[in-house]
């Protein structure tokens, strides 16, 4: 067969470049990721290669029509390999979905060229370049290990021979294994289970009187794995914690994270509106009357630090699974990551490693592909650098979803059938779950490169409709969706209070090959699981039609309370549900919590002044603008977006919270949801309780300023932690946690959700200790909401909550060098009381606008404020008993900064009751930020001086 | 009471922006049909193909869909029904040759005889990226599809787009456009936000009767929607208005 080649490249070459004229099919998939640093005068080509030839007619199409855009580009057929010493040619490893190209064989085929088999290409041509620089932009740039093959030259075509497909199921000996043994086996096998664990199985399986299959120890490995079963947050801990000293202060022995901080605090709030909490794949909240809402928040550090565009792309795919899998229709997306900073020289980065800035593009590309295409907006979010995310970057995706009150059902019967909907089966991403219980190592991209899902938007989106379709109808009675562990763990759950047995040989895979265990664990993304009624079975399948969507009846529910998996006439697995989801014996754990020794409290020689400190704050890429970073997600699609992440007449304020409408409840009733982040890893060395106090703050008052009710707010978890087995990461988790309890009854706000990922480190040394905090409150009217921009004719500004002197882990003190002070908590006195009454003061339509104070305090509060109205403010402030730069730059929770309409000013007072308020200023009739601190003016800075530190270089409209 | 005026909007495997189009379409006083995959267009008085990712825009942004639906939208046109593409819908037709449409433009002496070579298309955005943000429209005065006079002079609503960027062959091409009232919109205002040739954010055919635009008027059909209330640009629910007007006609 004629394996040929069709090349496409820009027909105009724009400033000694064509890259920008031949990037665009797939290119956001394919491009930009790699695009840092790149050397000026890289051409890029598209090469398509087929197996076959389709025939000249259709060969003339793909040229002048579908490959190649014929006002800006140029395709040409080659027979052979181009001799060309000066190109880097990039492909997919084998197994790897390349959508592209089948893409590409479909149209193929309707233009009436038959089956051919297609691959794509990239081809990055450097005149003049020679094989050193060429291979070591290959490496560095261009091409990743991990899902790609890249040679300098050609590459030779990919068509191989299909495998054999093969039943083969390989038995493991335990017997006679000491506990080194079977700790080597855990390695080998990536099972990621510790010595407890793996003489539990061996245990089970001497009484049983057999040997484990593989795919029986791998699918105890997936359900025990932290990712599935939470083990740190199960275990029974004695906690120790001591003073900076390392005198014990107190012991405890905590009966379990989850249970006695988490759920209690649910439990104690008893919140009527929550639906469903921590038992399912997200949490359910009322929405009004008729609807409800989902909401999940997930994390996917590791794949997104070996292949940031997959990682977070399939991050993204992945919590968006999470929501349909409690029956909603995902409405919006939200992300949260943490890198080092961008400028890290090269050679501080380690080997094994992608430089920040690759690890930056890549992810918020991915982020911003799937959600894209998915139609959902990307609306919440926040960027946090510090070096400590080197080795470990942190991706946190979340998505909210809506369904009809009640409408989620949870019970498979005995007969139900065993669907599989949406992506086929490959050999991507075997060994996620229990690689991300793992800690990185230099060695990860070698050892752990199948644990890379590659991302297919498409057929989720399909995947989707098909199930609101299916929900509406009644045509399943349980769901999940296939994550972590793929098949394993999805069928597995779903069968656990049933049994259930399923035929692997009848899964619908991506290309033969694939042994059972492989079939069994792959984590191809976009798949969900159902329990079916035969008699719904036509119905489903018609829905299948109806959506594009690969519609797979693989087993059914048993009532034999057993896990049966086969392949064909082979037994791969066969457990019972008992041991494989109760049989994971419980750990014991030590922790240890001791506050840092004291940094020097020295004063800097010399204080920076008021103005310059702010200026600098403004400017420090944690508080910086991300405007263009945004404007790459939509965040528009369903129309439903009312308050945006950017605000004001320029759109260059940060807001506090978002508001959206969903598409399906405009003609219902008048309300809307907000949603709110709070994360500060820098609090968490100092004080990780109080990092968790204020973490629940600032993402409460950031709903709460935005307009929601902060009597009807819920809250997620997500810990980002180090490796929980070693007693002092454990021991700030621990602290944490119970922050988070305290926090969460303090407001009266429910946990609903939470995720925890551990063993978050590179190379022995752990991550910043890093709690998300996300809130969903519901806006009681769309209408009534605030914005976080001063306006001119606005009114007076005030001053909401209580300033102390909190400048521990503040952006301040690493300003100037110091490492010690007071983390902030929560407000003083009842915290709840100036969060109520703020939005008793909204509720009422008396607030122009309003703006929390976060990172970098009240000045970066008020700079943000004034550059979000493009209006210049006049500040008076009177000190108390703070200094001037504990007044203008603490990070005390509780606090906003209000805009209120001459003529509501009375009604506003009297809805404060006796919460803290000051008069502190009103909008200056220049374009200037001036803030006096007892009649002494210590800011004095201009708009144009505050958005060139805010908004960098680029400054848009 | 006038008859019920029929609408299909549209539908490929990655199409999301039919919800907003639907609820335009039902706002503007027609029946809005979303439209599974392939299927009969004869009973529709107009459609319209929204915005979205059909099939993941692998092969270039709405190349698949253009193959898969532009004869029959084609014959939806000629028989006098008007066609509105926005964002991916406008993709499909400037790629199915519907925009500028038949009889725009001598066909491509480069083209070795085959299918007329395009001169206008949509391409990747100049500085290389998706973007989404607010724009404001103007309508262009003696468009051929002669709506001046049915929409406020400035619409404002958001982009959200990677390929928007309109490019043609050549300068004597904008001219042609122009002269032959084929643009429908201009980014007004500095708010061009892909580079598109001469501002142009919309076009129609020569029949007037094929719409098309990356923008998204269908995201601002209520004042609630417009985060600059300040700026001059109106909702974009008139476009949809004026849209069911000409179907009406028909």
């Amino acid at each position: 067969m004629v394996a040929l080649r069709i090349e496409v490249r820009g027909r105009t070459v724009e400033d000694g470049s064509a890259a920008a004229a031949v990037a665009s099919p797939g290119s956001e998939a394919a491009d930009p990721a790699r695009s840092v640093s790149s050397p000026s005068g890289v051409e890029l080509r598209r090469v398509y290669l087929l197996d076959g030839d389709p025939g000249p007619e259709v060969l003339a199409a793909l040229c002048e029509t579908v490959l190649a855009d014929a006002v800006v580009e140029q395709a040409e057929v080659l027979t052979e390999p181009p001799a060309d010493p000066e190109r880097v040619e990039v492909g997919f490893l084998p197994g790897v979905t390349d959508t592209e190209a089948r893409q590409l064989e479909a149209v193929i085929k309707a233009l009436g060229g038959g089956d051919i088999a297609a691959a794509t290409v990239r081809a990055y041509r450097l005149p003049g370049a020679g094989p050193e620089e060429l291979a070591t932009l290959a490496r560095t740039r261009w091409a990743n290990p991990t899902i790609e093959r890249w040679a300098l030259g050609s590459l030779p075509a990919p068509f191989a021979p299909a495998p054999v497909e093969h039943a083969r199921v390989d038995t493991v000996i335990l017997d006679g294994l000491d506990d080194e043994g079977l700790l080597q086996l855990s390695r080998q096998r990536l099972l990621s289970l510790d010595l407890t664990e793996m003489r539990a199985i061996a245990a089970f399986y001497r009484d049983l009187g057999r040997v484990p299959t593989d795919a029986e120890l791998e699918t105890l490995a997936q359900t025990w794995s932290e990712h599935c079963n939470h083990k740190t947050f199960r275990a029974v801990i004695e906690l120790t914690v001591r003073d900076e000293h390392g005198e014990v202060v107190s012991t405890e022995t905590v009966d379990g994270l989850l249970k006695s901080y988490l759920r209690a605090a649910t439990d104690t709030v008893a919140k009527p509106f929550v639906r469903s909490a921590f038992v399912d794949n997200a949490g359910i909240v009322a929405f009004d009357e008729q609807w409800d809402l989902a909401i999940k928040v997930e994390t996917h550090n590791h794949p997104s630090a070996l292949e940031p565009f997959g990682g977070a792309n399939t991050g993204v795919g992945g919590v968006v699974r999470d929501v349909i899998g409690v029956s909603a229709r995902p409405i919006a997306c939200l992300d949260v990551l943490c890198f080092a900073p961008l400028d890290t020289p090269d050679a501080d980065v380690p080997d094994g490693v992608l430089a920040p800035a690759r690890v930056a593009e890549g992810v918020i590309a991915g982020i911003g592909d799937y959600g894209n295409k998915l139609g959902l907006p990307t609306v919440a979010g926040a960027v946090v650098y510090h070096p400590g995310y080197l080795g470990n970057p942190l991706v946190y995706c979340g998505s909210v979803g809506l369904l009809p009150h009640g409408a989620h059902r949870t019970g498979p019967q005995p007969g139900d059938l065993v669907v599989v909907l949406g992506g086929r089966t490959g050999r991507d991403g075997i060994h996620g779950a229990t690689f991300s219980s793992a800690e990185l190592v230099t060695e990860s991209t070698e050892v752990s490169g199948s644990a890379v899902q590659i991302g297919d938007p498409i057929t989720e989106k399909a995947t989707m409709e098909l199930v609101c379709n299916a929900r509406d109808a009644g045509l399943y009675r349980a769901l999940t969706d296939c994550g972590a562990g793929g098949l394993s763990s999805a069928v597995g759950e779903l069968g656990a209070s049933t049994g259930v047995r399923v035929d692997l040989a009848v899964v619908p895979r991506k290309y033969p090959g694939l042994a059972p265990w492989e079939v069994w664990l792959s984590e191809a993304q976009e798949r969900m699981v159902l329990a079916v009624p035969p008699e719904h079975l036509e119905a489903l399948e018609g829905l299948g039609d109806r959506w594009v969507c690969e519609v797979t009846v693989i087993g059914a529910f048993t009532d034999d309370h057993r896990l049966r998996v086969d392949h064909g006439d082979t037994v791969v697995v066969d457990l019972p549900m008992d041991f494989l989801h109760d049989g994971c014996p419980r750990r014991h754990l030590e922790a240890v919590w001791q506050p840092p020794a004291p940094g020097p409290a020295v004063e800097p020689a010399a204080r920076p002044t008021a103005s310059s400190a702010l200026l600098a704050l403004l400017a420090q890429p944690t508080v910086a603008s991300k405007a263009d970073l945004v404007s790459t997600y939509d965040h528009e699609v369903r129309g439903g977006t009312l308050i945006r992440p950017w605000c004001g007449p320029r759109a260059e304020g940060p807001s506090d919270g978002v508001v959206l409408v969903p598409l399906e409840c405009w003609e219902g009733s008048r309300a809307a949801f907000a949603l709110g982040l709070g994360i500060n890893p820098r609090y968490g060395r100092l004080d990780p309780y109080r990092m968790a106090l204020a973490a629940v703050d600032e993402a409460f008052r950031n709903v709460v300023a935005a307009g929601a009710d902060p009597d009807q707010v819920s809250l997620l978890d997500n810990f980002c932690w180090g490796n929980p087995t070693l007693a002092d990461r454990l021991g700030s988790l621990v602290r944490a946690t119970q922050g988070c309890h305290d926090a969460a009854v303090a407001y009266g706000a429910p946990f609903v959700s939470g995720k925890d990922s551990l063993y978050n480190e590179f190379d022995g040394v752990p991550i910043p200790a890093t709690l998300l905090i996300t809130a969903l409150g519901i806006v009681p009217d769309r209408d009534r909401t605030a914005q976080a921009y001063a306006r001119a004719e606005g009114g007076d500004l005030y001053l909401l909550g209580v300033t102390e002197a909190e400048l521990g882990g503040s952006f301040y003190h690493e300003l100037i060098g110091r490492s010690d002070g007071t983390v902030p908590g929560l407000p003083v006195g009842d915290p709840l009381a100036v969060h109520r009454a703020l939005h008793r003061a909204i509720a009422a339509g008396l607030v122009s606008g309003v703006h929390d104070c976060s990172e970098g305090g009240l000045a970066v509060a008020l700079a943000e404020f004034a550059l979000a109205g493009d209006i210049g403010l006049a500040i008076e402030l009177s000190s108390d008993a703070l200094a001037a730069h504990e007044l203008l730059f603490s990070e005390s929770s509780g606090r906003y900064v209000v805009q209120v309409a001459p003529e509501g000013r009375t009604e506003f007072a009297a809805l404060l009751g006796d919460v803290a308020c000051r008069r502190i200023g009103s909008p200056a009739t220049d374009q200037q930020l001036r803030i006096a601190v007892d009649g002494e003016v210590v800011v004095a800075v201009s708009l144009a001086e505050v958005r060139a530190a805010f908004c960098g270089q680029e400054v848009t409209s | 009471m006038t008859k019920p005026i029929h609408i299909g909007v549209l539908t490929a495997p990655g199409s999301n922006r039919d919800g907003e189009a639907a609820r335009a379409i039902t706002m503007a006083g027609a029946e809005a049909h979303i439209v599974a995959f392939g299927g009969s267009l004869d009973r529709f008085d107009g459609v319209v193909l929204p915005g979205g990712f059909s099939y993941g825009d692998a092969l270039g942004a709405g190349m698949r869909w253009a193959l898969e639906v532009g004869d029959a939208v084609r014959a939806v046109a000629e028989s006098g029904r008007p066609v509105l593409g926005i964002c991916n819908g406008f993709q499909v037709l400037v790629r199915s040759g519907l925009l500028p449409g038949a009889g725009f433009g001598p066909v491509d002496d480069d083209a070795a005889g085959h299918a007329p070579a395009r001169s206008v298309t949509l391409t990747a955005n100049d500085h290389g990226r998706f973007v989404c943000r607010w724009v404001s429209l103007a309508v262009e005065a003696g468009n051929r599809a002669g709506i001046d006079e049915l929409l406020p002079s400035v619409l404002a609503c958001p982009v959200a787009h990677g390929e928007g960027r309109l490019a043609v062959r050549d300068a004597a091409t904008v001219a042609r456009l122009e002269a032959g009232g084929h643009v429908l919109f201009r980014y007004v205002e500095g708010t061009n936000p892909n580079g598109s040739v001469g501002d142009i954010a919309g076009l129609c055919d020569t029949s007037g009767m094929v719409w098309g635009l990356m923008p998204h008027p269908e995201d601002h059909l209520s004042p609630a929607q417009n985060p600059f209330p300040h700026r001059p640009g109106r909702e974009g629910l008139a476009l949809f208005e004026a849209f069911v007007s000409r179907a009406r006609a028909n």
